[in-house]
């Protein structure tokens, strides 16, 4: 349904914009109909930033996004409101979504005016109490009231209905239930869950391993800005062979079973990207922790010539030097949809 | 020592009448202990933890006494208050972006705050660097500006802060929900560190997400609009809660491992009641599964196992609980 290929996104930094910032570095995959995608990664991984290269809320800089044929950058007037009426986007922060002032209902108001002008009021009241009743809401609770009137969770379902009152075929759903309730949350993952029975394919985009796997049929794992392994949920998860995806698996925090006791001494927090040295080819689990590459500032000429030295070897890997040096690894497929990016042999 | 909160009710004063954030509240920590407190949003968690360190002019004591190492903390009376705050309590806010000065550098402003406290930023400089060092940043983000730094570097140096005058309690209130999963861990580490080592006595941390809890709490008080549901030790409160509130929320929770397709979990149907007028009763008896008659009236907080306290009259009644969800 979308097919993104090598699709790159650089934001430009700096006053004048002279400098790069690679958000996302060659991402490649397939989204497909009936299906819920989770796209997984860090603040800053670029995950938020694929979202809205799909919902065209921002440019891509190379390659090319592709729904049902169609590259979407091409889109324009009327066409890019066809694509909207298919691909609609939900996101993190529900009372942000809404303008406080009117009633939260006005958003159905707003999808009717712009795209079902020649419907009746009394079939469009049948249509919303319809997606209204299919998200788990009764309109009777929602209609003519204002936002603070309403929770998180009924926020995001309102949304989703919203979106479903088009012909939607694909949801991006931003981080969707992060500001929610932890006992409605599983409600919202749920209805997203049912969505796919329908046909519609879904991206779920977060950076909860736990939700990611509750939900989802296919996980694609982002570190800064590039594909590090994807494929299909149970195989990623059940079989990680990225360091990086192992080391998410053993950070998240889980009710039965505590973090392994193998950091936390002083030893382990102080250590520093040097220890590094002498295992190349891998990732060891100091340089994915999140302070890697953080050096102690010395006299300027002695941390230049430290810093040059260090980047000859390898060692400094702060994250904007990965993001513009490190090699995007293509994927090698290591089983039948479980994919992974191999570091190089040396 | 540790702190005795007794009783202790804490309202917000609107126009159409007190708001019972926190009601009734008895509960107490020990020296060395690290409790979690949970529930959903608006249930009073963050209250309680702000009303110990700082009540804002909304906020009034009705009644109730909190005593801490022995002492009553005086906490309606805010220029009192000034000889224990950064002392003797210290809070961690929930977003640690806001509780840093974007205009001054992180040194300088540690260095006004213990001037403010009538102490030496040059004699506490060495300790200050030591634990900067120890929570795995470098010493020199003393000389940067808050912009500078992301949101896990953040959250460690405000945790510095709050802790470098050794507080006998610290106040934790939703430090990890910002914050990746990795960083959390880090974050997650670093409150046991900070036990371990004797840098605060007793720990409060407040979250919604009982997994991280389960991490870093020794023990879980649970509440549910401003009243206190279950309390017992973490693991206990994990794996045998008995409170139904707590068994939804437990419930509730995705663990890493579970597929929608092997295994549907569900929320809690609901919301919480609005607290300007409660209903009475048992405050969850509309959500409640297991609700009976009893529950109209008010469930005493009762200690029904050595070590477990919980407020619902499925156990304290005598009836056994019927199987849990």
């Amino acid at each position: 349904m979308l097919v993104l290929d090598n699709v790159t996104k650089a934001f430009k930094t700096g006053t004048f914009g002279g400098g790069t910032l690679p958000a996302v570095r060659g991402a490649s995959f397939e989204i497909r109909p009936g299906e819920v995608t989770s796209l997984i990664g860090e603040s800053g991984s670029g995950k938020s930033t694929l979202g809205k290269m799909i919902l065209r809320l921002t440019p891509v800089t190379s390659g090319t996004i592709t729904f049902e044929g169609t590259d979407i950058a091409t889109l324009k007037g009327k066409q890019l409101r066809e694509y909207y009426r298919h691909v609609q986007g939900v996101f993190q922060d529900p009372f942000s979504s809404y303008n406080p002032v009117y009633r939260a209902d006005r958003v159905f108001a707003t999808i009717r005016h712009s795209y079902f002008p020649g419907v009746s009021t009394d079939e469009w009241r049948v249509r919303v109490d319809e997606v209204l009743e299919s998200v788990g809401l009764n309109p009777v609770d929602v209609r003519d009231k204002f936002t603070h009137q309403l929770s998180g969770g009924q926020l995001q379902r309102i949304l989703i209905a919203r979106a479903l009152l088009l012909d939607i075929k694909l949801l991006i759903a931003d981080e969707i239930i992060s500001m929610i309730d932890a006992s409605t949350r599983v409600d919202v993952l749920n209805l997203l869950s049912n969505l796919k029975t329908r046909g519609l394919g879904v991206l779920f985009v977060t950076h909860d391993l736990s939700l990611g796997n509750y939900i989802s049929e296919r996980t694609i794992i982002l570190r800064r800005g590039a594909v590090v392994e994807m494929g299909a949920t149970p195989k990623v998860f059940d079989n990680p062979q990225h360091e990086y995806t192992r080391m998410l698996l053993t950070s998240v925090p889980q009710l039965h079973k505590k973090w392994e006791a193998e950091s936390g001494s002083e030893s382990e927090t102080t250590r520093t990207a040097s220890e590094d040295h002498g295992r190349p080819g891998r990732y060891s689990k100091s340089s994915l922790h999140p302070l890697a590459g953080m050096r102690a500032r010395k006299g300027r000429r002695a941390k230049a010539a430290e810093t040059e030295r260090e980047l000859a070897a390898g060692l400094l890997r702060t994250d904007t030097y990965l993001r513009t040096h490190e090699e995007v690894l293509p994927l090698v497929e290591v089983e039948e949809d479980h994919f992974v990016a191999i570091p190089a042999a040396k | 020592m540790g702190l005795t909160v007794d009783h202790l009710q804490v309202c917000y004063r609107t126009l159409r009448g007190d708001v019972k954030a926190v009601d009734n509240v008895t509960f107490s920590i020990e020296d060395g202990e690290i409790m979690g407190l949970a529930g959903e949003s608006g249930c009073g968690k963050s209250t309680l933890g702000n009303s110990l360190v700082r009540m804002d002019v909304r906020m009034r004591q009705l009644g109730g006494r909190v005593e801490l190492d022995g002492k009553e903390l005086p906490i309606s009376d805010a220029r009192a208050m000034r000889d224990f705050r950064f002392k003797e309590v210290s809070i961690v806010p929930q977003y640690a972006m806001s509780a840093l000065n974007p205009t001054r550098r992180v040194g300088r402003m540690v260095a006004e705050l213990l001037k403010a406290r009538g102490l030496d930023y040059k004699s506490a400089l060495p300790e200050l660097e030591r634990r900067v060092k120890l929570v795995g940043l470098d010493a020199d983000i003393l000389k940067r500006y808050p912009i500078e730094l992301s949101g896990g570097m953040k959250q460690r140096v405000v945790m510095v802060i709050s802790t470098l005058l050794n507080p006998s309690l610290l106040i934790a209130d939703e430090i990890t929900s910002a914050l990746d999963v990795s960083t959390q861990r880090a974050v997650g580490e670093m409150l046991l560190e900070f036990r371990d080592r004797n840098f605060v006595k007793t720990t409060m941390v407040i979250t919604h997400d009982l997994s991280i809890l389960a991490q870093v709490a020794d023990t879980i008080l649970v509440m549910y609009a401003g009243k206190l549901a279950e309390k017992a030790k973490a693991d206990v409160v994990i794996n045998n809660p008995l409170h139904p509130y707590t068994q939804l929320l437990i419930s509730s929770l995705p663990d890493v491992g579970i597929r929608h397709d092997e295994h549907t979990l569900v929320g809690i149907p609901g919301r919480p009641p609005p607290l300007l007028n409660p209903p009475v009763g048992c405050r969850f008896r509309d959500r409640c599964p297991f609700a009976f008659d009893r529950c109209t009236d008010e469930p005493p907080f009762v200690e029904v196992k050595p070590g477990h306290t919980v407020a619902c009259w499925l156990h304290a009644g005598g009836v056994s609980p019927s199987g849990g969800v």
